[in-house]
């Protein structure tokens, strides 16, 4: 797994750290029941404090990417589809979100934006 | 977390300087910095903590327990490296230890003996001929085979070279690993904390101005530079401080959002830990 600060961002560095590890077990770079390093070890690490990766893990944990158990360590949570697909498909509508955004404040009009995504289905298909 | 060290309403006045109402704790597995210029006050809250500087009022509680009332005990479980050593000068490091060993009921000498392995020390050295590097480690090793809970030190790293201060970063690190165990320690050396501190917190003249998490405090400052042209009477106000050239200024804020908004091409950085004891000292 691998995990890069921003400094620059204006995002705060817990979510910074939360949204890699989230996207680590979205794409399966974290399997089930795999261990995540203890919030000391992690935060050695990446040179943040541990109350950091603390927030990060009780995070994970009540979203339901992860289970702490007492004295044993974090493990990623058994595959809940459901809550995997609602992640995934979330994530497409923030990027869409943003592309929909932009077309606006450049007056591209809907039909124009769907042709796009049209065309880029099509490029994608002949790949 | 639980809080190991609450330090409530501590007064002290030498007449000239005075600790005037402090007031913090230390959470459990966390390193805490201990931040301000020379003269702060840092020494003087850390030999109070430790009954070296005798408080006139105010309550001192390790691990739940007045350290008044269970000095032998509380004191057992803390590991102390303090700035100017103590040692006597004409011993070997064998013989100071025997010294010091005695004095603690959990002495253990195979962890000291693993440290002064780990260290490449030799303990037939006259302590008169240590380089402060070797001092410094030397002082870890005693503070450290007791099985200390909670690990003091006063400047470890004024002094140092680079290197060593880096080694030193890196013998905390490996200290806190293992649960349940917290560290304090004093510096007027910011960058050794930026590795490594969890929570900071900054004193000056005597009173604590600042008592925060490492990050949520370089989250919520900012470091602005840009052009004088956006400065107003209004403006000015978003800042703890500002330093203004020729060129343009550069300044710290806590209102970020407000910068951004009404200060238009300004540039905002993260700022270090540095910038931000400076803000708060110089400000008022």
């Amino acid at each position: 797994m691998k995990i890069i600060i921003a400094n620059v961002s204006d995002t705060p560095l817990y979510q910074q750290i939360k949204e890699q590890i989230k996207d680590a077990i979205l794409r399966n770079e974290l399997k089930q029941g795999e261990i995540l390093p203890s919030i000391r070890a992690l935060a050695n690490d990446i040179h943040v404090s541990v109350l950091t990766t603390k927030r990060v893990y009780d995070e994970l944990q009540s979203e339901g990417f992860i289970i702490t158990k007492a004295g044993k360590g974090s493990f990623v949570a058994p595959e809940n589809l459901e809550l995997l697909q609602e992640s995934k498909r979330q994530m497409v509508e923030i990027k869409l979100t943003e592309a929909w955004k932009t077309a606006f404040s450049l007056g591209i009009t809907k039909s124009e934006l769907y042709a796009m995504m049209d065309l880029i289905f099509v490029e994608e298909d002949r790949k | 977390m639980n809080n190991i060290l609450e330090v409530n309403a501590l007064k002290k006045d030498f007449g000239t300087f005075r600790i005037d109402n402090v007031n913090f704790s230390l959470q459990e597995g966390c390193i805490t910095g201990f931040i301000g210029i020379n003269g702060a006050g840092k020494t003087t809250i850390i030999k109070s903590i430790l009954g070296l500087v005798i408080k006139d009022s105010g309550s001192i509680k390790l691990f739940g327990k007045e350290i008044d009332k269970n000095e032998r005990e509380l004191k057992n479980r803390i590991g102390v490296v303090l700035d100017e050593g103590y040692f006597y000068e004409n011993m070997t490091m064998s013989e100071m230890k025997s010294i010091i060993a005695t004095a603690y009921s959990k002495w253990d000498e195979s962890v000291f003996k693993s440290y002064i392995e780990s260290f490449k020390l030799k303990l037939n050295q006259k302590i008169s001929t240590l380089s402060k590097g070797m001092r410094m480690k030397y002082g870890i090793a005693l503070a450290l085979s007791h099985h200390a809970d909670l690990l003091i030190m006063d400047e470890p790293t004024s002094g140092l070279d680079p290197l060593v201060r880096s080694e030193l970063m890196d013998i905390i690190l490996d200290f806190i690993k293992e649960y349940g165990k917290s560290v304090f320690f004093s510096t007027h050396i910011t960058s050794d904390l930026d590795k490594v501190a969890d929570v900071l917190i900054l004193i000056d003249k005597g009173k604590i101005m600042l008592s925060e998490e490492k990050d949520i405090l370089l989250d919520t400052h900012g470091l602005v530079k840009g052009d004088k042209n956006v400065l107003n009477d209004h403006t000015r106000k978003l800042f703890l401080s500002l330093n203004e050239t020729e060129y343009g200024f550069e300044g710290i804020t806590k209102q970020k959002t407000s910068v951004r908004e009404q200060m238009n091409g300004v540039l905002i950085e993260r700022p270090t830990i540095e910038n931000i004891m400076l803000a708060y000292i110089g400000a008022k």
